[in-house]
């Protein structure tokens, strides 16, 4: 053993959370621990505790009272019976009504986060290239958007399409008859991908701001035309941003209520409408919670299995 | 030694005015805004030459380099690549390949895809691409290697797989920008002669960029000196060595000892210039393009100073002074002296330690004579 450890340890300075962390340490608690805490309940509290009530609506039957579903516990002399009712689900299955609704919201947040891409990818790329004083102007635009609500900014989507509305009276001017876009499919994806745009510009951005030139130049050099180093370079490598954007996209058009009810028609079924319609059209709280519960295991475990594959396959060639 | 058939440097094309360069640079300039990035700039290099453009760090070397591969346009002046004008030729058209300083290996593809890269855009059939490339690997000893990516690999492996891509193609004129500019020192002293051997094996014409000047002399059949956007100096590395034309290319270059002198005596056949700095005369054994009165340079490298104890004798009574060793620095294989000049001025001085351990070497605070031949140094007017 060497001096040293005899010797007194020199004086530390005090560091102000030396008091608070000594009390944590006393409990148990480190403050590493702590910070991992404070999300973890929110979480909790705000997320997974609504979601098993949620859940355990679901499993009841409506019936006419407060609370407008049948309770899961009852309390009869002492025996406590648990009552779970299956045929929520079971209807979400045989009512024609619940399938075409899900078949209609994935297909109508597949397009319209199809159609975001598109449009989004080419804006990202080029802010992106856009020169270093530009870019943030041209980020900030983007954004600019959010600084009014949503809900305005949807119906004043109706300003726009509906049948005497600016697009209609500027085809007027032409003598073009006036379209009918209100109420249609078309006015739901234009809604969607409108309100959406920023979310896949943005994770596309953040990736493709990070795209090496050298990378493109390379290309260039061992023979690529441009469109070919689109293809073997730039996309492939901004893989990563566009499946972030498309979830960022099709994760919430998929439950999306309000684009389809403000600017949809009544042919446009979209499931967060059903849901409204169970919740407060026929206060079938129970079926309601159920086709939510459904519509997450149906998109959201799908699109967690798929992701968990893909980091698979990346730690897999990461390891060889 | 007997020296190794090398390909340019044998038969010396830059000596013959009547051979035909390979590529051509004429009066080419780049702007960027208001700054001259390259400015009339005119280079001939010849068919198989290993050409340095050495520079500092906003010289222009890499602005002239990435007008080559066609990544700049050059705001005035011609490049001609093999009898053909490249001015207004896209960098995927031209014969060119470059190797960048970051490698830029693609990240999502392993060594065998980014080497069969260039090859795959040429369409050559899947059999051939496949041979090529595996020669190629060979070449670059990373036969084991096809299937990693460029993060598994080292530093040196990736260095290894950037050559091996922009060599797949077989161009005409390989680029490469600081090619040994990312790995430590004994792995860049190794891959040195290993890319002067590959380039000796394929006959390609290589240009280097480097702001290391062993690198450039250890590489290079002759070295394009850059300075400010302008070619301070072309030459072999011996004559950019021994004979630098300017007092920017002899500081460059390896160390040097700079004094200023007044020239007394301006013969044809001999030069005599009087130095205050260094207490002495010099006496230089060649005209000079000079007058008397004439205030220049004369520049000496350290290793052609000799050191004594005892006087030695002194020809015409020029080149030998005196003073007092202050530092000396050990580096094993020889040893560098600061030596004090009586005027104040220090001389750096390099011996050889060819004795083991040698205990009569010169030492600290000891007097000793300085002397230098006629030719040893270089004057220099500019």
């Amino acid at each position: 053993m060497s001096s040293f450890d005899t010797e007194a340890p020199a004086p530390r300075r005090r560091r102000p959370w030396t008091v608070v962390e000594r009390g944590l340490t006393a409990i148990g608690l480190s403050g590493k621990a702590l910070v991992i805490a404070a999300p973890a309940i929110w979480l909790t509290v705000f997320f997974l505790v609504p979601l098993a009530v949620v859940f355990g609506i679901s499993l009841t039957v409506k019936q006419f009272g407060r609370p407008p579903y049948t309770p899961l516990l009852t309390n009869e002399e002492g025996t406590v019976q648990l009552t779970l009712h299956l045929n929520n689900y079971i209807r979400l299955f045989t009512d024609g009504l619940y399938i075409s609704a899900y078949l209609s919201s994935i297909r109508i947040a597949l397009i319209s986060t199809i159609i975001a891409l598109c449009i989004g990818y080419p804006m990202a790329y080029a802010i992106a290239r856009a020169p270093d004083q530009w870019r943030n102007i041209l980020l900030m635009l983007v954004i600019l958007p959010f600084w009014t609500s949503f809900l305005l900014r949807v119906y004043a989507l109706t300003g726009f399409m509906r049948g005497n509305g600016v697009i209609n009276q500027f085809l007027g001017l032409f003598g073009i008859e006036p379209l009918v876009m209100m109420q249609t499919d078309f006015a739901v994806y234009v809604g969607i991908v409108y309100s959406y745009l920023p979310f896949m510009i943005l994770p596309l951005y953040t990736n493709l701001v990070k795209l090496d030139g050298a990378l493109l130049e390379a290309s260039a050099d061992l023979g690529a035309r441009p469109l070919r180093t689109f293809l073997s370079i730039t996309l492939p490598l901004s893989m990563p941003g566009i499946i972030a954007g498309s979830m960022l996209v099709f994760i919430p058009a998929i439950g999306e209520f309000v684009i389809p009810s403000l600017l949809g028609g009544p042919s446009t079924l979209m499931i967060g409408r059903v849901l409204w319609d169970e919740f407060f059209a026929n206060t079938n709280w129970p079926r309601a919670s159920a086709v939510a519960v459904a519509m997450l295991v149906v998109v959201v475990i799908p699109i967690m299995l798929l992701q968990r594959a893909q980091d698979a396959v990346q730690d897999r060639e990461r390891a060889k | 030694m007997a020296k190794k058939p090398q390909l340019a440097i044998d038969t010396r094309p830059w000596r013959d005015p009547a051979a035909k360069p390979f590529v051509r640079i004429r009066n080419v300039t780049k702007k960027f805004g208001d700054v001259y990035a390259v400015s009339d700039v005119s280079l001939d290099i010849f068919k198989s030459e290993l050409f340095c453009l050495l520079g500092g760090s906003g010289s222009g070397k890499s602005t002239l380099l990435r007008m080559l591969a066609g990544f700049e346009q050059p705001t005035s002046g011609t490049i001609e690549i093999d009898g053909q004008d490249m001015t207004e030729v896209a960098p995927y058209n031209r014969p060119v390949n470059m190797m960048f300083q970051s490698y830029a290996l693609f990240p999502h593809m392993n060594v065998e895809q980014n080497i069969a890269y260039g090859l795959k855009r040429d369409q050559l059939p899947a059999g051939e691409i496949h041979d090529r490339v595996a020669e190629l690997l060979s070449l670059v000893k990373l036969q084991d290697y096809g299937k990693r990516r460029p993060h598994q690999l080292s530093g040196g492996q990736r260095q290894r797989v950037a050559l091996a891509r922009a060599l797949a193609k077989r161009p005409k004129l390989l680029l490469l920008d600081e090619p040994l500019g990312a790995l430590d020192k004994k792995l860049r002293e190794e891959t040195q002669f290993e890319l002067v051997k590959i380039q000796e094996t394929l006959g390609v014409t290589f240009i280097v960029v480097t702001h290391d000047q062993e690198e450039a002399m250890s590489l290079a059949t002759r070295i394009g000196v850059m300075n400010y956007g302008e070619i301070a100096m072309i030459g072999e590395p011996t004559d950019i060595y021994e004979f630098p034309n300017s007092k920017f290319v002899a500081g460059f270059i390896g160390s040097v000892n700079m004094v200023e002198g007044v020239v007394t005596e301006d013969e044809p056949g001999h030069v005599r210039i009087r130095s205050a700095e260094l207490g002495c005369d010099i006496y230089v054994g060649h005209g000079v393009d000079c007058a008397p009165d004439q205030i220049l340079w004369w520049a000496i490298r350290p290793e052609k100073i000799a050191l004594s104890r005892d006087k030695p004798e002194s020809t015409e009574g020029a080149n030998v002074t005196q003073g007092i060793v202050e530092e000396i620095g050990y580096l094993g294989d020889m040893s560098v002296y600061q030596v004090r000049l009586e005027s104040g001025k220090h001389l750096r001085v390099t011996q050889t330690n060819t004795i083991r351990g040698n205990p009569d070497a010169i030492t600290w605070d000891e007097q000793v004579y300085l002397q230098w031949g006629d030719n040893a140094g270089s004057v220099l007017t500019v």
